[in-house]
C-alpha cells in the first residue's frame, strides 16, 4: 500500500498508540476526581497543555475538544456572541474548511455581516489584502493557516500583526489543522487537530491567547475552566502529546518528495499543479490537474494499485465546492485535480510508482 | 389466556383449485421469516392461517415481520376463548385495555361462522360493547368512525377477540409465480420495480453491472445494501455482479458516441439473458420509466427489447418520479439510492444521446466490433451473492452450465 492521503488523517504513530494504551490501562481516571487516579490524569493533561504550547511557541491557554471541527465551531460562534457589542463584522476567506464556512453561513443568517476574500484576488500579497478590509467594526478574522486542498499558506504571523495594527480589539482566528506541526502558527486562537499529526481522530484542541473571550459552545460539568464541559478524554489527549513530540522538526524529505513529483509530473501531457511555490505554499501537499481525466477515475484507478490519493475537491458529486475558483481554478481543472500528501513515511520510491501509474492511467482514460 | 395471530389470505383465498399449492407457498414463507422468532404452530383454516406461538415469543416483532409478507391480506392479533360469552367478557374486556386505554371511541364488529353459537350477530356486539363501555368510562361508542374496532369472531375452533387489525402486504406469495431477474443499477426506480414484482409472486434475483475504476466500491456497496433492504419482501435475493469495465472500454472505443448508453443497455440485456438460460429465469425486470431519461424513451425501449429473450418486465413503467419515490420511502430503499456514487450507466454519458434510435442502425454500430468474447468473457468472471431473509450473505459458487 502506498498512502498518500496524508492531509485526509494520518496512520497513528507508534508514540501515540502506546501512549494512549499506558494511559487507558494505568492512568484511566477522571480529571475531576479528588483522588490520586484524577491528579495522575490531570498531570498528564497538563503535560500535554504544556507540549502543544511549547511545539507553537506561544504562551496563552488551551482547550482539549473532540476535534477541530468542534473547535471551530466553538471559537467562530463563542467570539462572535463574547464580542458582538464590539462590531457586527467578520471577515473569512472563501478556501475555508466546511466546518469554518458552515458556521460563517449561520451566522450571516443570525446578522453579522460576514466578508469573505478570495486569495486569486492578492494571491501574494493575500495577508495585507485581508488587513485592508479591517474597520472599527470588525471583530474577527477567521483564516486558515494552510490550505488543505492545495496547501497554500498564510503568514498568520503577519497576518496578525497587520491587523492589530489596523484594529487593536479585532480578533484573528487561524484554523491550524494543516499548519500544525509544518509551519509556525500566530493568532489570538487556534483550531488543532491530533490526526492530521499521526495522532487519534475525535481529539483537537483550542489554543486561546491570554484575555481572549468567548462563550462556550457546551455546558456541562464545567471542565476546562468551564469552558469546555465534557470528561477530558485522556487517553487520546496522552498520544495528541506523543504525536507532538515526535513529530519530525526537519521537513526538507517533504521538499525532496515535492520536487520529485514536481520534475515526474512536468514531463507529462497537459498536466498542471494547482499548488503555489515553495514561498506560498507547504511541501507536503501537491495538488495538480491531469486534464482529460475525472479525479474519481484516476482515484480509483490508482487505489486498484493500492495508492491512496485524494480528489482534492468535491466538484463531482454534484456539490460545488468554492475552494478551487477562491485560487482561480476553473471547473474543468478543479473537475480532474488530484491531491498527494505525504507523510515522513513515504519514499522517492513510491513517488515514482505514483508517476508512472499516473501516466499508465492517463493513457487509458484521457479523452 | 392464549395469544395468536391471524393471517388472513389476500388473492389466494379467490383461487380454486390450486389454492392448496399457494397456501403452502404462503406458510413456507412465513415460517421461514420467523424462523428466529420462536416456536410456532400452523394451522390452515376458513382462508386463514392461524399462528400460535408455542412457549415465549414476541409477537410485536412478529407483527412486524409478517407485516411485509406477500399473500397476506389482513393480520390480526387476538386472545382464544372458549366459546362461551360470560367467558369472553370477563377475560377479553382485560385484555382489550391495552388497545384501548388512549382512544376515545370504538366499536364492536362481531362475525359468527359458528352458528351453533347461542347468540346472535347483533346480540354479541351490544352485550359485548356494554360490558367494555362499562369497564373502560372514558370511552364512546363511534359505529362510524371509530378509532379502535374490537372484533369478536366465534369460528369452528374458538372465539376470537381482537383490537388490532392491520392491513397486510397483499398480493402473491413470492415463489408462487416464476423467478426474475431484476436489473439493479442502483437508483431509486429499480429496487421499487423488483419489490412490485415480488408483490406478484415472483422470486426476485438482482444483476449488477461494476466498471472499476469509473466506478467504486462504495457504488456497489449501495447497490447491496438495496438487496438487503428488499429481502424481508422478495426473500432470499441471489446477486450477480457484472465486472462490465472492459466492454464499457470497447464500446467507447469502437461505437458513435450518441449510441453509448442504448447499446450499453442492449449489452446488458444480453448478459443478463444469458444468466436467465443458466439459471432458469422467466424474465427480466427494469425499473425503466417512459420519457424519464434519454434511455427510455418509446424508440429507446423498442432497441434494447429486441436485444432480449425474455420478456422484460417493467413494473413502473407508467408511474411519475413521484409516486415511484412514495414507494420507496415505503420499502425504505430511498436514502441509500440516493447516495452520491456514480453507477456504471453514467460512466460515459455521451452529451446528446439519442432519443429516437433506429434499432437498424444501433445493431449496425453494435456490430462493428465483436463484444461476445468481451461478454464471454464477464459471465465467466461474474462474482454471486446471497442475501438471506435473515440478514446474512454469502458468496456463492458459480452453477456450471
Amino acid at each position: 500500500m502506498i498512502y498518500l492521503d496524508n492531509a485526509a488523517t494520518t496512520r497513528p504513530c507508534d508514540e501515540a498508540v502506546e501512549a494512549a494504551v499506558k494511559t487507558a490501562r494505568e492512568c484511566f481516571g477522571n480529571v475531576s476526581s479528588l483522588h490520586k487516579l484524577g491528579i495522575e490524569s490531570e498531570k498528564l493533561l497538563n503535560s500535554a497543555k504544556n507540549t502543544i504550547l511549547k511545539k507553537l511557541s506561544l504562551q496563552g491557554e488551551l482547550y482539549f475538544t473532540s476535534g477541530a471541527t468542534e473547535s471551530n465551531n466553538t471559537i467562530l460562534r463563542g467570539v462572535a456572541d463574547a464580542y458582538k457589542r464590539n462590531g457586527k463584522t467578520i471577515i473569512t476567506t472563501a478556501m475555508e474548511h466546511p466546518s469554518v464556512a458552515r458556521v460563517c453561513d449561520l451566522l450571516e443568517k443570525d446578522g453579522f455581516n460576514i466578508i469573505r476574500l478570495s486569495p486569486k484576488d492578492d494571491y501574494n500579497n493575500f495577508e495585507e489584502y485581508v488587513a485592508e478590509h479591517i474597520t472599527p467594526d470588525t471583530i474577527l478574522v477567521s483564516c486558515m493557516a494552510v490550505n488543505n486542498e492545495i496547501g497554500y499558506k498564510v503568514d498568520t504571523k503577519k497576518l496578525y500583526a497587520l491587523i492589530k495594527r489596523k484594529n487593536k480589539s479585532c480578533m484573528l482566528h487561524v484554523d491550524g489543522v494543516q499548519g500544525f506541526c509544518k509551519t509556525a502558527l500566530y493568532g489570538d486562537y487556534i483550531s488543532l487537530s491530533a490526526h492530521k499529526i499521526h495522532g487519534f481522530k475525535g481529539v483537537g484542541a483550542m489554543y486561546v491567547a491570554k484575555g481572549c473571550r468567548f462563550t462556550p459552545l457546551l455546558y456541562g460539568g464545567g471542565q476546562q475552566k468551564n469552558l469546555r464541559s465534557g470528561t477530558e478524554q485522556i487517553e487520546t489527549i496522552a498520544a495528541f502529546e506523543a504525536a507532538v513530540k515526535a513529530y519530525p522538526t526537519d521537513l526538507s524529505h517533504y521538499e525532496k518528495l515535492n520536487s520529485l513529483l514536481r520534475s515526474r509530473l512536468s514531463e507529462m501531457e497537459e498536466v498542471y499543479v494547482n499548488s503555489p511555490d515553495a514561498d506560498r505554499g507547504v511541501p507536503n501537499i501537491l495538488s495538480f490537474s491531469v486534464m482529460g481525466v475525472r479525479s474519481e477515475i484516476m482515484l480509483h484507478y490508482l487505489e486498484e494499485k493500492q495508492i491512496y490519493v485524494s480528489s482534492g475537491s468535491a466538484c463531482s458529486k454534484g456539490k460545488i465546492s468554492s475552494v478551487p475558483d477562491s485560487f482561480g481554478i476553473d471547473e474543468k481543472r478543479a473537475d480532474s485535480t488530484l491531491r498527494v500528501s505525504f507523510s515522513m513515511a513515504n519514499t522517492q520510491e513510491e513517488i515514482n510508482t505514483l508517476a508512472d501509474e499516473i501516466l499508465f492511467g492517463i493513457k487509458r482514460f484521457r479523452r | 389466556m392464549k395469544e395468536l395471530i391471524m393471517a388472513k389470505y389476500g388473492e389466494i383465498a379467490l383461487k380454486g383449485l390450486n389454492k392448496g399449492t399457494f397456501e403452502d407457498i404462503l406458510v413456507k414463507n412465513i415460517k421461514r421469516r420467523l424462523r428466529h422468532c420462536g416456536k410456532f404452530q400452523y394451522m390452515r383454516k376458513q382462508s386463514t392461517i392461524y399462528i400460535e406461538p408455542v412457549g415465549e415469543a414476541d409477537l410485536d416483532e412478529v407483527m412486524e415481520k409478517l407485516k411485509v409478507i406477500f399473500g397476506i391480506g389482513a393480520l390480526q392479533r387476538c386472545a382464544v376463548f372458549e366459546k362461551d360469552f360470560e367467558q369472553i367478557k370477563d377475560k377479553g374486556v382485560p385484555y382489550l385495555e391495552e388497545a384501548l386505554q388512549f382512544a376515545t371511541t370504538f366499536k364492536v364488529e362481531a362475525k359468527r361462522s359458528d352458528k351453533a353459537f347461542p347468540m346472535k350477530t347483533p346480540d354479541i356486539q351490544m352485550e359485548l360493547g356494554g360490558a367494555i363501555l362499562e369497564a373502560y368510562p372514558h370511552l364512546k361508542v363511534d359505529v362510524h368512525n371509530p378509532e379502535v374496532t374490537v372484533t369478536c369472531e366465534i369460528r369452528d375452533k374458538g372465539a376470537y377477540l381482537s383490537a388490532e387489525r392491520i392491513i397486510g402486504a397483499g398480493g402473491m406469495p413470492v415463489g408462487s409465480s416464476g423467478k426474475c431477474l431484476l436489473l439493479l443499477s442502483g437508483g431509486i426506480d429499480s429496487p421499487v420495480a423488483g419489490y412490485m414484482m415480488a408483490k406478484r409472486g415472483l422470486i426476485v434475483d438482482g444483476i449488477h453491472f461494476v466498471s472499476p475504476p469509473y466506478t467504486s466500491e462504495r457504488a456497489l456497496m449501495k447497490v447491496e445494501t438495496l438487496c438487503e433492504k428488499l429481502t424481508p419482501y422478495c426473500g432470499d435475493i441471489r446477486f450477480f455482479c457484472v465486472p462490465f469495465t472492459e466492454i464499457q472500454e470497447a464500446l467507447r472505443d469502437n461505437c458513435p458516441e450518441e449510441f453509448f448508453t442504448i447499446i450499453m443497455r442492449r449489452l446488458m440485456v444480453k448478459i443478463a439473458n444469458k444468466i436467465a438460460d443458466a439459471y432458469e429465469y422467466g424474465a427480466l425486470v427494469t425499473g425503466e420509466s417512459v420519457g424519464q431519461v434519454a434511455s427510455q424513451t418509446l424508440k429507446a425501449i423498442q432497441c434494447t427489447d429486441a436485444a432480449a429473450e425474455y420478456p422484460v418486465f417493467r413494473p413502473v413503467i407508467g408511474m411519475d418520479k413521484k409516486e415511484i419515490i412514495e414507494i420507496s420511502r415505503k420499502i425504505d430503499t430511498f436514502e441509500t439510492s440516493t447516495l452520491p456514487y456514480e453507477d456504471c450507466c453514467t460512466v460515459f454519458t455521451p452529451k446528446h444521446p439519442k432519443t429516437k434510435p433506429v434499432l437498424e442502425e444501433i445493431i449496425k454500430a453494435e456490430q462493428s466490433y465483436d463484444f461476445e468474447p468481451l461478454i464471454e468473457k464477464a459471465i465467466k468472471d461474474i462474482e454471486i451473492k446471497m442475501f438471506r431473509v435473515e440478514g446474512t450473505t454469502e458468496m456463492v459458487e458459480k452453477a456450471e452450465n
